[in-house]
């Protein structure tokens, strides 16, 4: 799950962290107020007004604006309120803008770059810093690598704070910014361990003028598997941000992503998916998505799958491959029986079912009366649905 | 012979009350699996699955009591991570943790431990391991399998029954198929199951099947290159799936680098493993590797 930038803050300000603090808006009407309120609480002329949505990159979108007075943060308010940002994160169609931050302005001395993530290769968390802050960091890690400093943490140890120091000398700080630096890094790991991050990125975390650390920007991703132990930041989720056809599918236990073709594909198990949608390619079609029905296949998930598949109007035919390992395939035909009849049969739909009760599952399919394409192996089922989108 | 499990193992079921323990358990047994013991808290000295599996409290009881030397766990993803400790510091040796969605935090520490132990950890998020005609510590259809020389390694539960499913048309037999899981950390790697595989005498070809997201693939190709005497395929599921987007299983997720399929089957190529570009091929490309040894 991903949060906000103001959310991340939020959580990291709980922690101790110094952040650059300010006030969301979500109402072009409350624009005014809520930069009064900013100037007046942070004692302020100037102003940030920054897009929140999910992508990064929304500075060089344009979503990420310095004002220095009410006038023109009032403008830059109006203009980022509602605006499509589109980033590299985005891909073209962009995201439409729904909530707006308002902070303060600090005088960068310094920008620096901080974050915590995974290491899968090694099965332990690493602890990134690097001087060249405020740009991509691929980008520094590529050309420069020399730049970055990293510490491996043990899993059963935690981070110690001669790590920590390790890193603060990494960015070649002042006295006291390097004291204050080293407490952000192990309050920054904290956080880490106590939400169950999958990253918390710091980008940048500046040296102000005046000689202060600050937390500028605030990027937060939560492992799904430990919401359960977090509803305070389950609770963040924002919607809006999701496709709504993925939170659906979600609700229902099927694991759905939309993708640009015009195959649909409902599978069970995630490899065996992707590899559907990989064969579908090999035959010269284009897979419209990537559906996992799961472990337990009922009929139910069977026909839920099926209608959000066909909500995508792009979908010129439909791809059904099931290998019934607990899943039972008479039960899966038996769901595309009742789809069919609900649902009606806007589409061609191509069956291949193998595995415990194959054979059942074809007597189902076959009495049932319903047009469906029978299907031997997936190289039969991927030509079989191609050929069929084609000549829709 | 085989790699981890057979005839002998004495298997624990941890959570064997629960409605998944209670099911696969039944399975297990009726494959032939050597099942001796279960493991649910507050329900020791019960006795399950008809009266077949007595049940303990805890797993050093049950390790105690009948000898047991391998665990499968069923329990919730809350408690999974606990389970697997448990089983380790019992001095179980081989553990397969069937459970799906347990947090990552909590895999890293108990990867830590099962290391420090000694102990071979199966997943999580995995369909286990079967040594055909022997040992069934999973929940994979045991009727698809048949009795012969290939070793499977995959990281996707249905993906490795279509294997086994092609290797048996084709006339190919398997000595042990092992579904190691696609979260981002679990406790066998391709590697791991390689190294098994080409000490084991019985196993005389190897199909490795993985997919996009992570490094393990690229590791175990680059092992078998100066390792591996047998004949391999390979396979890369994910070749069309967008980069940043995660694709069910926790850890397949293009983030760049070497973690796309195009890049790994490049590297897998260049290791000298035969690649399947179609999911279809995988039965075939192994039939002509083993006639070509």
């Amino acid at each position: 799950m991903k949060v906000h930038e103001y959310q991340g803050k939020q959580i990291f300000a709980k922690a101790g962290m110094p952040v650059q603090d300010g006030y969301i808006f979500d109402k072009i009407e409350d624009a005014e107020s809520t930069i009064k309120r900013v100037q007046k609480d942070f004692n302020t002329e100037d102003v940030v007004v920054k897009a929140q949505i999910h992508a990064g990159g929304r500075g060089k979108g344009g979503g990420v604006k310095y004002s220095p007075n009410f006038d023109k943060a009032l403008e830059n308010a109006k203009n980022i309120l509602g605006m499509n940002l589109v980033t590299h994160q985005t891909g073209e169609k962009g995201q439409l803008v729904r909530k707006v931050y308002v902070t303060e302005a600090f005088d960068i001395a310094e920008e620096y770059y901080a974050a915590i993530t995974l290491d899968r290769g090694k099965g332990m968390d690493v602890f990134m810093v690097s001087s060249e802050g405020g740009v991509e960091i691929e980008k520094v890690a590529a050309e420069t690598p020399e730049k970055i400093v990293k510490v491996w943490i043990d899993p059963l140890l935690g981070m110690k704070s001669f790590q920590a120091r390790k890193l603060a000398y990494g960015l070649g700080l002042p006295k006291d910014a390097f004291k204050s630096a080293v407490k952000i890094f192990m309050q920054m790991y904290q956080t880490y361990q106590n939400i169950d991050a999958t990253i918390v990125e710091v980008n940048p975390l500046i040296l102000t003028t005046d000689g202060r650390v600050v937390v500028l920007d605030a990027k937060v991703n939560l492992d799904d598997n430990a919401l359960f132990r977090h509803p305070d930041i389950a609770e963040m989720r924002d919607l809006n941000e999701e496709d709504p056809n993925e939170v659906e599918a979600a609700e229902f236990n099927l694991n759905y992503i939309k993708l640009d073709g015009n195959v649909g594909c409902m599978v069970n198990g995630a490899g065996l998916a992707m590899a559907t949608m990989d064969i579908i390619k090999l035959a010269g079609g284009d897979p419209a998505n990537f559906l996992d029905v799961g472990g337990t296949a009922s009929a139910e998930t069977v026909k839920n799958g099926f209608r959000i598949i066909l909500s995508d109007d792009n979908v010129k035919a439909v791809l059904i491959n099931i290998f019934g390992g607990i899943v039972r395939c008479d039960r899966v035909a038996n769901g595309v029986v009742q789809a069919v009849k609900e649902l009606g049969l806007k589409v061609p739909v191509v069956v291949r079912l193998e595995g415990t009760n194959a054979k059942e599952a074809q007597t189902i399919l076959a009495e049932s009366g319903v047009s469906i394409i029978p299907a031997v192996g997936m190289k039969d089922a991927a030509e079989k649905v191609v050929k069929a989108a084609l000549s829709a | 012979m085989s790699i981890l499990v057979n005839k002998d193992s004495k298997v624990v079921i941890q959570g064997i009350t629960g409605s998944e323990g209670q099911f696969h358990g039944g399975q297990m047994l009726e494959y032939g699996t050597n099942v001796v013991a279960g493991v649910t808290p507050g329900k020791g000295g019960q006795s399950t699955l008809n009266n077949r599996v007595p049940v303990f409290n805890t797993v050093e009881e049950a390790v105690n009591e009948t000898g047991a030397n391998t665990s499968i766990i069923f329990v919730p993803p809350a408690f999974a991570a606990e389970a697997v400790m448990e089983a380790s510091f019992a001095g179980i040796k081989v553990v397969v943790c069937i459970t799906e969605g347990v947090p990552v935090h909590d895999m890293i520490k108990v990867k830590k431990v099962v290391d420090q132990n000694g102990t071979k950890l199966i997943g999580p998020n995995c369909p286990g391991i079967i040594t055909v005609d022997e040992c069934k510590l999973g929940i994979m259809p045991g009727f698809i399998t048949k009795k012969g020389s290939i070793g499977v390694i995959s990281k996707s539960g249905t993906l490795t029954y279509e294997a086994i499913d092609q290797l048996v048309n084709v006339g190919l037999g398997q000595t042990t198929a092992i579904g190691i899981g696609g979260d981002p950390i679990i406790g066998t790697t391709m590697k791991d199951c390689l190294e098994l595989f080409e000490a084991d005498p019985e196993t005389e070809g190897i199909v490795m099947i993985g997919e996009i997201g992570g490094q393990m693939e690229i590791e175990a190709a680059r092992w078998a290159k100066d390792h591996v005497s047998k004949p391999m395929v390979g396979f890369i599921a994910g070749q069309t799936a967008p980069p940043g987007r995660r694709m069910g299983h926790a850890g397949a997720i293009v983030s760049g680098g070497d973690d796309t399929a195009e890049a790994k089957m490049r590297i897998l190529k260049e290791s000298g493993i035969e690649v399947a570009e179609s999911v279809a091929d995988i039965g075939d490309l192994m039939k002509a590797a083993m006639e070509n040894k």
